[in-house]
């Protein structure tokens, strides 16, 4: 399995949608081919179109925020001892997480198309929250699919979709969290994809959502790539780029820009949701091993047991509770061009710890995972590398959660 | 020799009658339970759709999960559905049965190990919903080869190009969803309109037996006598759903609603 060159990743699928030959397709009923084709036509048409591109920017510059800042950790970088630790702080974005990017192109392709609603799934919140930002702000009305554990830990966000006016739709099938949500989601499209569209939270799904969230996603390598060379003069010689994976949206909007550089220059790390340390549920299937099956629409390594049903996940991040993974990180895996590992719930709060005691950002949990790895390797990294951490969600929302596991000094009052 | 499928049909029209297609989910409650059911509904059915339980079913509605959250938590595995087939086509009423699923479930069991399964234990057709045309193409002609009716579904929203593909690449039984729907929403529609994409079809695809699926109860099923065949499901599931809550025997509650059921298309 091979990446091409020159060729962005999410158009190197083939006809059918599966990229490496054998990762993500079109799984879906046959009532949602119509509408998932209709979608394809029009995203094919946009993403080249200078107007559509010219509204996005506007949009990301001026609503969102962009760019969000690059900032080197001095602290963390001398209390660790090794490479030089720095983070490209997407939480900046105007809503506190990457989520934002696909939601707004999401909501721009809603209105060009006519559509009045849209729908969308959620896990830790964020997807939800930005969908329902962008929703209001594009005056669209929104619902969102939540899985009822997650409507529980993660009350903040639940609360601010509420105040942007979504429908939030508690889920109470399966596991009640994220694939339960993404399933219902895809069930209420089904049902409704002639007045409605559907905006899949992560790059996963039938393969026209996963290129959709990782072209809007790729904001972040993007400007990353220009503040590099605004700091350096050039992309570092040495430089390894750290993000937590649960769908991969955010991981893989950090890696897009450098997909063609030799990875012995640009490496990337991807860091799944490894659980509690005592516990056998994770949400790691590429680091565990995992088959592929089919989830949601698409082929890709998952969780699931000898008879191919999907099986519950366990993480303390509820933005990494799946047990599914992006066709194009089981692509990046095979093609060897990116490297995955994971951290267990105990290690991510550790992390979570020392980084907020020594620097003035504060990851949520997410990022925690991938700040945990980076810590641990950069040690052994020489001065000249560059490590650098994609902090992609505040955490304010996970207050309540570290509050009971840390107490409350984690915890700031805003 | 004629696929029992295609006899089925042939009988119910020689009745002039519809066919009537039941759905019940493997395992549901139990592995016995669901093979009593079977045999029971069997004496009022004429083909059997017999559901294999998925837990991240991404077209069913809320009575066909519950049925199949159920039987998947009493433990019903791919190699006991096999064996619920196995079981019911030894039994004196058998009929045509049609299993129906996610793909992951055929993927993991490997597609030619399924149909070996498949065959060996007398299913004679399969359903899968989320492989739609053309990503069934390969998987549609092994189960030809091996004597299975691939049963290709059709939308209100497929195209009429598509339609014309579908069809043409279709074995002998077309499965028309009435509406945008999961399975067990209420019918939404009218029946005119059902009737009219259904005659769309038969026109395009004459010899071949299309059913009418999703919607389809006590309530709305005469509305539909001059189709080929006409499939309940979620009623049935959520009848399971009513006894076990009211501690009563499924088997014969089914079993009467079946027999009500086949009076109406009669």
């Amino acid at each position: 399995m091979k990446l091409k060159k020159g060729i962005p990743v999410i158009d190197q699928g083939d006809r059918l949608g599966f990229w490496g030959g054998k990762f993500g397709g079109n799984f879906v009923p046959e009532t949602l081919k119509k509408p998932i084709e209709d979608l394809e036509i029009q995203f094919n048409k946009l993403k080249n179109d200078k107007n559509f591109i010219k509204e996005r920017d506007f949009y990301f510059k001026n609503w969102i925020g962009t760019p969000t800042r690059f900032i080197k950790l001095n602290n963390l970088t001398k209390h660790v001892g090794g490479a030089q630790i720095w983070s490209k702080v997407v939480s900046d974005a105007n809503g506190g997480a990457h989520k934002i990017y696909n939601a707004t192109v999401h909501c721009l392709l809603a209105k060009r198309s006519g559509k009045k609603v849209i729908i969308g799934d959620t896990g830790a919140g964020y997807a939800g929250k930005m969908l329902s930002m962008a929703a209001k702000k594009f005056g669209l009305e929104c619902k969102i699919f939540m899985g009822a554990k997650d409507i529980k830990r993660q009350q903040p966000n639940v609360k601010a979709m509420k105040k942007n006016g979504a429908d939030v739709i508690p889920v109470y099938s399966g596991s009640q969290t994220l694939v339960d949500a993404v399933s219902e989601c895809m069930r209420y499209w089904v049902a409704n994809c002639d007045t409605t569209a559907m905006c899949v939270g992560s790059t996963v799904g039938p393969a026209i959502f996963v290129r959709i969230c990782g072209w809007s996603t790729s904001q972040i390598s993007r400007e990353l790539k220009v503040q590099l060379i605004n700091e350096f003069g050039e992309v570092p010689k040495k430089l390894k780029l750290y993000n937590c994976v649960g769908g991969g949206s955010s991981s893989f909007g950090f890696w897009n820009e450098f997909m063609d550089y030799d990875k012995k220059q640009v490496e990337f790390i991807g860091v799944e949701a490894g659980g509690p340390a005592k516990s056998k549920k994770h949400a790691a299937p590429l680091t565990y091993g995992s088959k592929i099956g089919i989830l949601h629409g698409a082929a890709q390594y998952v969780n699931q047991n000898r008879d191919g049903q999907i099986e519950e996940t366990e993480s303390i991040s509820a933005g990494l509770d799946y047990p599914g993974i992006s066709p194009l990180h089981c692509f990046l895996k095979d093609a060897k061009r990116a490297r995955y590992t994971a951290a267990s719930d105990e290690e991510a709060l550790k992390a979570y710890q020392i980084v907020t005691k020594y620097e003035n950002l504060r990851p949520s949990l997410e990022p925690s995972h991938a700040f945990s790895v980076a810590i641990k390797e950069a040690k052994k990294l020489s001065k000249n590398t560059i490590v650098i951490i994609n902090s992609c969600g505040d955490a304010y929302k996970d207050r309540g959660i570290l509050e009971k596991k840390l107490g409350k000094k984690y915890v700031k009052s805003n | 020799m004629l696929n029992p499928i295609s006899l089925a049909f042939k009988k119910a029209k020689e009745d002039k009658r519809p066919a009537l297609l039941t759905y019940t989910v493997a395992g549901d409650s139990s592995k016995r339970q669901s093979l009593e059911v079977l045999k029971a509904i069997s004496n009022y059915a004429d083909i059997l759709e017999v559901g294999v339980p998925h837990n991240t079913p991404v077209a069913d509605g809320g009575q066909i999960q519950t049925s199949a959250y159920r039987a998947i938590k009493n433990g019903i595995k791919m190699n006991d559905i096999f064996k619920i087939v196995r079981d019911f086509k030894k039994s004196k009423n058998s009929k045509p049965v049609i299993l129906m699923g996610y793909y992951n479930m055929i993927f993991q069991y490997g597609e030619n190990n399924f149909l070996k399964k498949c065959k060996k234990s007398g299913v004679n057709g399969l359903i899968v919903v989320d492989l739609p045309w053309p990503e069934n193409k390969i998987f549609s002609k092994k189960c030809k080869k091996n004597s299975i009716y691939f049963i290709q579904l059709i939308s209100p929203t497929t195209s009429n190009k598509r339609l014309k593909s579908i069809t043409k690449d279709s074995h002998d039984m077309i499965y028309y969803i009435s509406m945008l729907s999961t399975t067990g929403g209420k019918l939404k529609v009218s029946p005119k309109k059902i009737l009219s994409n259904y005659n769309k079809i038969k026109k395009i695809s004459p010899k071949k037996n299309c059913v009418i699926g999703f919607g389809i109860t006590e309530k709305t099923i005469s509305k539909f006598k001059n189709t080929d065949g006409l499939v309940v499901g979620s009623q049935i599931c959520k009848e399971i759903t009513r006894s076990l809550s009211n501690r009563q025997n499924p088997v014969i509650n089914v079993s009467k609603m079946v027999s009500k059921l086949r009076k109406k298309i009669s």
